[in-house]
Formats: C-alpha cells, structure tokens, sequence
C-alpha cells in the first residue's frame, strides 16, 4: 500500500482543520505510515461477494413521531458560546472583507 | 489500614441497599464516606476530575427522606423503592450532567457546561442515586490507559505506577478504590471491560443498542456503548437495568425489552454456581493472542477448568477472522470519529481561538490545533485520511465488508448453540505509565480481545479471575446479541463456583499509599518514570 508523504500529511490536516506544528507533522508521517502498515492487512481478504456492515442491529428509518416538544432554553444554549450578540452566537466572517 | 476506618466503603451497592432500607445507616452516611475516601485518595489516584460534595450530600439528603418515609409507610412501600435508590455512582466525565462540566478528557470542552441531563443522567437521578462526581478517561474516550486524558493520568490502585486501563480508568479506579459501588462507562472497543479487567472489577459493554447515548459525548457512533463497572456482577446487572431501555432521542437505542432477571440474579454463592450444569460455552482460539502473558493465560485456563469442573462444556471454537478486528476497527472507529468531532470548531461552544484577519480556517486551525490532544489528532487523521476521496473503497468500504465477515464468525458460533464464550479481556495484567505511550500500535493492541465483540455489537462482560504478579486477571464471557441477563447469569455464576477462591477478597495494593498524603500524583509518577 502506498505510503504517505509529508505533504499528504499536512493536505489531510487541512482537510480535517487541524493546525499542527512541524514537529507534530513530522512525527504523525511516522506513526500513520506504520497504523496504515497495519491496514494491509485486510487486502488478504477477498470481499468481493461480501457486503458491507455499517450497523449490527437490525432498525431502520427510526422516526419520531411528529409532535412538538419544547427545545432547550435559548440561555442554556447560547450560555457556551465563546462569542454571542443578544441571542445570536457571533461566528466568524465567511465571505471575506470584500463581500460585506 | 483497620476494617473499621473503611466506613461503609467495602459494601457492595445490594448491601448499602439492605441497610438504607433496614434503617442501619443513612444515605448522607454512605455518601459521606464515600466523599471522604474519594477526596483522600484523588491526589495519588485522579481517578476524579469533578467530587461534588455539595449536590452529593444533597441527594442524599432527599434519598434519606424518602427511605423514611417508605418505612413509615409499611413493607410494601419498602419493597418498591428504587434498588439504587441513594446509592453513590461515579460518571465518567462525557456523560451530560445540566449544568456541570462535561470534558470527555479534553481541553477543547474545558469551561463547557451541558445544557442538559444525559438520558441516563435522567434514570440514575429518577432512581434516586447519588452522583458522586464526573471521572476521569482518555480523551474522547481514546485510548487504553487514561494517559491520554488531557486533565494527568489515573493510577491503578493495586499499583499505583502502573495504569487503571481506558478509556474509562476513572470510574475503574474509583470502584476497585471502593469509592464508589457503582461506574458508568463508555465501550468502543473495550473501554469498559479491560479497564475492569485491569483493576480487578466487573465490566459490561451491553448490547450496541441496548442503552440510549443521548448526551452522551460521541466517539464512534456504531460501536460506542454505555456499560456499568461495579465490585460484582449483581451491582453491574442492577446498574444496568436502572439505564437500559428504548428512548426515542437515540434512535439507535433499540425497542427491547430490558429484562428484570437483571434484578434478580442469586444471592447465593451456591445456588449461582449450580447453574452452570449442563450449559455450553465456546472458547475461540484465536484469543489466545500471540504476546499473551503466560500469567493471565494460566489465569484464563484456570477459569475454564472450574467452569467445567461445575458441569458446563467448554469447547474450543474458531473466529477466523479475530486477527483482521484490529486492523478494521481502526479504519471504522477513526472514520467514525473524524466525522464526530468536526463539530467541535469553537463557534457554538468549548475552546475556541478568533485570529486576527478573519480568516476562519485560520481561526478553526488554531481552535483544533490547540484544543485536541495527540491521540485525537491521529484518530482524526487516520479517519479524514479513510474516508478522503481515491481511499473511501480500499479503506472504509472494506472494513465495513471484514465487518461482515467478522460479525458472521459469531453468529456461526452462537448458532451451534453455545450459551456464552469465554475468552481473556485483556492479553496483559495493567501495565506501567509510559510502557505504551510511544508506539499507537502497541496500545491498540491492548483491546486486540475485546474490539471484535464492538464490531459485531455483542455484549460482553468481564469479571476477575485471579491474579498474576499480582495484579488483576479479566475472563471476557462473550454472548450473542441482547443475551445480557444470562450473560450476566453466567458471569454470577462464575463468580458463585469461586466464592471461596484464595484470589477473592484481595484488596489493591496501592490503597495504603494512596491514603498518604505525601504520595505522588499519577503525573508526579509519569514524569519520574520519564527519566
């Protein structure tokens, strides 16, 4: 299987927005090379006729029924947020200086 | 240390029951002691990260009332309280509590206080139990050791240099510590039991499906589940008939019944033991893993041989897909988790770091940069990597098929009718802080017996079997699907036929010292050991 490079490592840091140092770069090209090692190991296996398990219990399209319930206190909720304006939690800028 | 300066600590919870209920001690007694021997010994065990004294005393207050008042009203009052009710449990620290911490071992939720009560939050404080305190874990419930909890690392109280298992090595700790009767655990691939296993308690992981995990910090959704930790296998079945059960905010949680047999295993030794005649149990040889310390080996051996000396059959059996479980676990658990844990982008709650300039993916970066420790960030990694675009049919889809061929292994199995297998939870007795740290692969294999059961969304429970050098040996018992209240029946079972065993009753060796106030935290220890 093929290995991964450094600069793997770090586009799939990105992908996953992940900030790490170098140091934390250099070290994980390591240990997932060798984790990934492992996983070659189910190439030994013919799966070709198998499908595939995504759940053990047998339940499907689990519905609740249609009814309204009370939703938690705008207060409970919003009381984590790192940044909030009245009863809004401030996230930052998606559109860039330009758009706004 | 004198028996009579341990209180009410060496009860179990079904003996604090009779005398709450008798009148012979009180709930604010109980919980005091409790409190007492958790906040002694916390500084050398962090087996806890939050003891509520305060609310603790105050349940128990209301527990006392209500005892009271059942006993003024008459035996059939009694008789329908609640078996936990004002019983202490310990929580481990990624099931919601409203209005308390709720870290999952992590800084990124440092300062993060649940909105609300988990479901089983909800079950325990109907039942009246007392919640003592939120308990330490690895971190996202990742890892088998509790060294990844970003709040130090958890000592095991029959040696206290060495680890109490994990994830969940709190609620272990603060059990076998006889701080508390009862633990909550999570179980993903052996979060519950080989910590169990390593600190000489009863762990269950139910049924995937068996236990409603709303609120409950997710790790991998489609093989976490909640289980009890308890001193015996009656405690963990009480435990776990007080949380079981369909709730319509988990979907996942499954519309069975919850079996009252779970309340009603034997009490006596005896009559437990004689169960056994007759049954059949399955031991699957590729547990037997290479690497397997001989002592825990000739503990497990042992075991068998007194299962069939009390009239069961014990066969071998082959799962021959066990040795591909590691390999699938950790694409489907990482993929799982990746998933999981990109909520956590410091807008809505937990840490969160706004970078000058506005870029929010420079802001993102640095929240989850700075906010998830080392096995989280590789667990994320392994799983973004899995499931990116060329490697979804190599990686995840083809764990998901082994998955299938892992799960039919089982169901082969238990269709030639075997009642239960019995297996090692854990290839090792606990192991010293460090001695795993540096290499992934070596601690993941440390759940090599117990993530299989996961994959196939079995229950599975482990119960001490002796000891080696010293310290705990787990025996896994394995059954198939919804099978708790017989798997647990066997579990009594075992524990009936060796009731008089030189092994039972050993306390941990650690306790002296962890009652000293001089003894090194378990941090102290790590960095000792580190030079």
């Amino acid at each position: 299987m093929a290995g991964l490079t450094r600069a793997d490592v770090e586009h799939v840091a990105y992908l996953a927005r992940l900030g790490l140092t170098e140091a934390e770069l250099d070290r994980l090209e390591g240990q997932l090379n060798h984790i990934l090692d492992q996983y070659a190991k189910l190439a030994e296996l013919d799966t070709s006729a198998i499908p595939p398990t995504a759940q053990t219990i047998e339940l499907e399209n689990i519905l609740r029924d249609d009814v309204v319930t009370p939703s938690l206190a705008v207060a409970d909720v919003l009381g984590n947020a790192p940044a909030r304006s009245g009863d809004f939690v401030v996230v930052p800028p998606i559109l860039g200086g330009d758009a706004s | 240390m004198s028996a009579a300066s341990t209180g009410t600590t060496r009860l179990f919870g079904h003996e604090m029951a009779e005398r709450l209920r008798s009148g012979e001690v009180s709930c604010r007694g109980l919980v005091t002691d409790a409190l007492e021997f958790a906040e002694r010994q916390n500084h050398a065990l962090n087996a806890w990260l939050v003891i509520d004294r305060e609310r603790a005393l105050a349940d128990a207050d209301v527990a006392d009332r209500r005892l009271a008042e059942a006993r003024r009203a008459g035996a059939w009052a009694i008789e329908s309280l609640h078996p936990l009710l004002g019983l202490p449990v310990g929580l481990k620290d990624l099931v919601s509590v409203r209005g308390g911490q709720c870290t999952a071992g992590s800084r990124i939720l440092e300062g993060y206080r649940a909105p609300y009560d988990a479901h089983i939050t909800e079950r325990l404080r109907g039942a009246g139990a007392v919640i003592l305190g939120k308990t330490n874990m690895d971190e996202f419930a990742m890892g088998s050791s509790t060294e990844h909890s970003a709040y130090g690392p958890t000592s095991n109280p029959w040696d206290l240099d060495r680890v109490p298992g994990g994830s969940s090595g709190g609620s272990a700790a603060a059990v076998a510590a006889y701080h508390v009767p009862f633990g909550i655990g999570t179980d993903t691939g052996g979060s519950i039991r080989q910590p169990g296993a390593l600190t000489g308690i009863v762990g269950l992981k139910p049924t995937y499906g068996r236990v409603s995990r709303y609120g409950i910090v997710a790790f991998a959704s489609s093989l976490d589940q909640i289980g009890p930790l308890a001193r015996d296998v009656r405690d963990a079945a009480a435990l776990l008939h007080a949380v079981a059960g369909r709730d319509e905010r988990d979907s996942t949680s499954a519309p069975i019944p919850v079996p009252d047999d779970l309340i009603r295993l034997p009490a006596s030794d005896d009559e437990a033991g004689t169960w056994l005649e007759g049954k059949r149990f399955g031991l699957p040889k590729e547990y037997f893993v290479a690497g397997m310390e001989p002592g825990v080996e000739a503990a497990v051996r042992a075991a068998v041989g007194a299962i069939e000396a009390a009239g069961a059959t014990v066969d071998e059996v082959s799962l021959p897909h066990t040795d591909y479980g590691l390999a699938t676990y950790y694409i489907v658990a990482p993929a799982e988790a990746s998933a999981n844990l990109a909520r956590y982008d410091g807008v809505r709650y937990g840490h969160s770091v706004r970078l000058e300039g506005g870029d929010f993916i420079a802001d993102y970066l640095a929240t989850r940069g700075g906010g998830f420790g080392a096995e989280v960030k590789r667990r994320i990694m392994l799983g973004t990597y899995a499931l990116s675009a060329g490697y979804y049919d190599a990686f995840y889809l083809k764990a998901q098929k082994v998955r299938t061929l892992i799960k039919r292994d089982f169901d082969l199995v238990f269709e030639r009718g075997f009642d239960a297998l019995v297996a090692p939870t854990s290839p090792s007795v606990a192991f010293r802080f460090g001695a795993r740290m540096a290499d992934p692969v070596a601690m993941y294999l440390s759940d090599a017996c117990t993530l299989p059961v996961n994959i196939a969304g079995l229950p599975g429970v482990s119960i001490p079997c002796g000891l080696s050098e010293g310290l705990p040996v787990g025996l896994q018992l394995i059954g198939p699907a919804w099978s708790e209240a017989p798997l647990l029946r066997a579990a009594r079972a075992y524990e009936g036929i060796t009731a008089d065993a030189p092994w039972r009753g050993v306390e941990p060796a650690g306790l002296a010292a962890a009652d000293i106030p001089a003894t090194p935290t378990p941090a102290e220890r790590v960095a000792a050991g580190a030079h």
